[in-house]
């Protein structure tokens, strides 16, 4: 196991002094967020290196230890399209399943579907987009065509009882199509909610968004779909990743999806950051006295240990603020 | 994101997409069209104004020291995107900040743009009588709200800093040269731990009533949060009127555009930044420091508030300043800008 680096005596009088100071305030924010990880996923996928089957079960175990309620776990797409993923049925098996811990896994077409329920998956995501461009040059079919896909798949999963969570790409903005209406947003949310998934990840893909960008989509979404079930996945891209999720915080969602370290960078800005750090965003919540079940410590540790196996430096500030060089 | 397709490096849409949102607009500094369709948070103040403190606060953590000249052309750049203060110099010991040795040079050296502050540290009144000697039009003043940081930091308590403030202030006065009063370790010191909203209240107080024209609220070690911003302002702001009170947040944890946000929301319209997000943090190596220009006015251009700001401009003076620091930039914008 990764040795952890000391944290100064002061920071953790820091941190032990916010969790005494963190009251309730006269706020609505909401009393609880569930964090769902998509390091493992979300953030591996993008990532150069292909990571060893081991050493992702080992990630994903720690972050079990670390109490994230989710993490979705792997994607079982086409290898030939997904290389870091082409290890899916392997690390499902692989994994610990604790107790109370979901481990959701992409499946974007029914082969995907099989193959993941074979492999145990008792949970699985399907990914749609706010953007026609995006959704041809990501999945080569249109919205509606895509659609029509993942009703096939939602219809098997609920026939095995299998709980379905739905994507929106691109909800902020577009690297293509460039702007997005909150009402298209909102129209493809309505149709993968009503299909039956469980829950709506809002996703500002190329984390273009801004709080009143934010604002203005959560609106639209709100009117179509119920605010439990929606979550938000912020990029911080441009560095507004927790400002828009703050304002998310503000309207009411309690889900938000981050990535430990804040692994993956951005297929469309070549150097740029990618997904929001789960370190930093359990920081803020932790300030806001918002509770989560996640223990930053043991979190911290699953991220020194990705970041050394990937060889990259962490993109969470948190973490760079707690370790000596 | 499900599969992911190949790089895309320029993507038509992408491009017109940061056009709009980083407001690239003609070339005359400040004078830009605001994006068509911005999108307002209520209760927003229409215009924020922007303190760029890298070529003090920023450079003054940097290891490498920066030649004058190199300053000097930083500055000047900076005086070209619209910024209206620029915190130029500190007039302290060469002894205790390097990097600030040639205050005197960087202060002559400066062009003055009209309509453009250039405020300077001034510790003491030694420090402010070579500030004015050497053409300084506008001054600053540091207090802390924690005892310990102050008896670490300028090795005298609250108390007798205050004294030394009076001093420098009542000069200033004397002379129509407007002070600015800064409160450290607002939201959290390195030594004391938490710091009472009260106590950031009091100090903020003292230093606005000697004729500070402005406070600005700094989280020293940028450990707060939105929570306790919004404690640490409710309170603040039962004693002083909104208008005369700044945030300067440390993104050392990743917080400061939330932070912001937050005093945005509580009616504050100042706020201060360090282009490329300049400067470290001493109490935590490794770790960053000031929020950068360039992701504050990205947001604050997306909310579609006013700041005169041009953030290209912006990056290019933060492209020249790390070339010339030999680092890569903190802005996640500049990042995510600039090809790799």
């Amino acid at each position: 196991m990764a040795t952890v680096r000391k944290v100064q005596p002061w920071r953790l009088v820091g941190l032990a002094s916010l969790r005494a100071v963190s009251t309730s305030s006269t706020d609505t924010f909401p009393k609880h967020v569930k964090i769902v990880e998509v390091g493992p996923r979300d953030g591996l996928q993008n990532e150069k290196n292909i990571i060893p089957t081991p050493v992702k079960v080992k990630l994903i175990n720690m972050l079990s230890e670390a109490g994230l309620p989710v993490i979705e776990a792997t994607s079982f797409v086409s290898p030939k399209w997904v290389p870091q993923m082409a290890d899916h049925t392997e690390v499902l098996k692989g994994i610990q399943k604790f107790p109370g811990i979901s481990y959701p896994v992409l499946t974007p077409n029914m082969k995907g579907f099989k193959a993941a329920v074979a492999a145990g998956a008792k949970e699985v995501s399907v990914f749609g987009a706010a953007s026609e461009l995006f959704t041809r040059k990501n999945i080569n079919c249109s919205i509606e065509e895509s659609l029509q896909q993942f009703e096939v798949v939602l219809k098997e999963a609920q026939a095995a009882s299998i709980s379905v969570r739905g994507y929106v790409s691109c909800v902020l903005g577009c690297p293509y199509e460039g702007k997005i209406s909150p009402a298209k947003v909102a129209e493809v949310s309505k149709k993968l909610y009503s299909m039956g998934c469980y829950e709506i990840s809002l996703g500002d893909t190329i984390g273009v968004g801004t709080p009143g960008i934010m604002k203005d989509m959560l609106s639209a979404v709100m009117q179509e779909v119920p605010l439990s079930a929606l979550a938000v996945h912020c990029h911080d891209t441009y560095g507004q990743a927790l400002a828009n999720t703050l304002v998310a915080l503000q309207m009411g969602v309690s889900v938000v999806d981050s990535s430990v370290a804040g692994l993956g960078g951005c297929p469309y800005a070549q150097g740029a950051s990618g997904n929001v750090a789960t370190e930093d965003l359990v920081y803020m919540l932790t300030g806001l006295g918002i509770h989560t079940g996640v223990n930053l410590q043991k979190l911290m540790e699953a991220g020194n240990f990705i970041c050394q196996a990937l060889n990259r430096k962490t993109s969470s500030k948190v973490a760079q603020a707690s370790c000596k060089l | 994101m499900g599969n992911v397709p190949s790089a895309v490096k320029h993507c038509l849409s992408y491009q017109q997409l940061l056009r709009e949102h980083l407001w690239i607009g003609d070339s005359v500094a400040g004078a830009l069209e605001p994006a068509q369709e911005s999108s307002r948070l209520s209760g927003l103040p229409e215009y924020v104004k922007i303190v760029e403190v890298g070529p003090r606060d920023g450079l003054q953590n940097e290891k490498i020291i920066v030649p004058t000249d190199i300053k000097i052309e930083f500055i000047n750049q900076l005086s070209q995107t619209g910024l209206s203060v620029i915190e130029v110099t500190s007039f302290v010991s060469s002894r205790w900040v390097p990097q600030m040795a040639d205050h005197t040079e960087v202060m002559k050296g400066i062009h003055q743009y009209p309509g453009i502050r250039y405020p300077v540290l001034t510790p003491n009144l030694q420090g402010f009588h070579r500030a004015v000697a050497a053409g300084a039009t506008e001054i600053s003043v540091f207090g802390a709200a924690s005892e310990s940081f102050s008896k670490k930091n300028i090795n005298c308590s609250i108390e007798e800093s205050m004294g030394k403030f009076e001093e420098v202030i009542k000069s200033a006065r004397h002379m129509n040269i407007p002070a600015r009063g800064y409160v450290s370790c607002a939201l959290g010191c390195p030594y004391e731990g938490s710091v009472t909203p009260q106590k950031v209240t009091e100090v903020s107080k003292r230093l606005y009533g000697m004729g500070c024209y402005e406070i600005s609220l700094g989280d020293t070690i940028g450990v707060g949060t939105p929570g306790s911003m919004k404690r640490m302002l409710e309170s603040v702001m039962k004693e002083i009127p909104p208008g005369a009170i700044a945030v300067h947040c440390h993104d050392t944890y990743g917080q400061a555009l939330a932070n912001i946000l937050t005093a945005l929301q509580m009616g504050i319209n100042v706020v201060d930044s360090a282009v490329s997000g300049l400067g470290g943090c001493p109490y935590a190596k490794g770790a960053s420091g000031n929020v950068a220009t360039e992701d504050l006015l990205y947001m604050l251009n997306g909310l579609g508030l006013n700041t005169g700001v041009n953030l290209y401009k912006v990056m290019e003076a933060g492209d020249f300043i790390c070339k010339a620091v030999n680092k890569t930039t903190n802005s996640k914008v500049a990042q995510a800008s600039f090809s790799a």
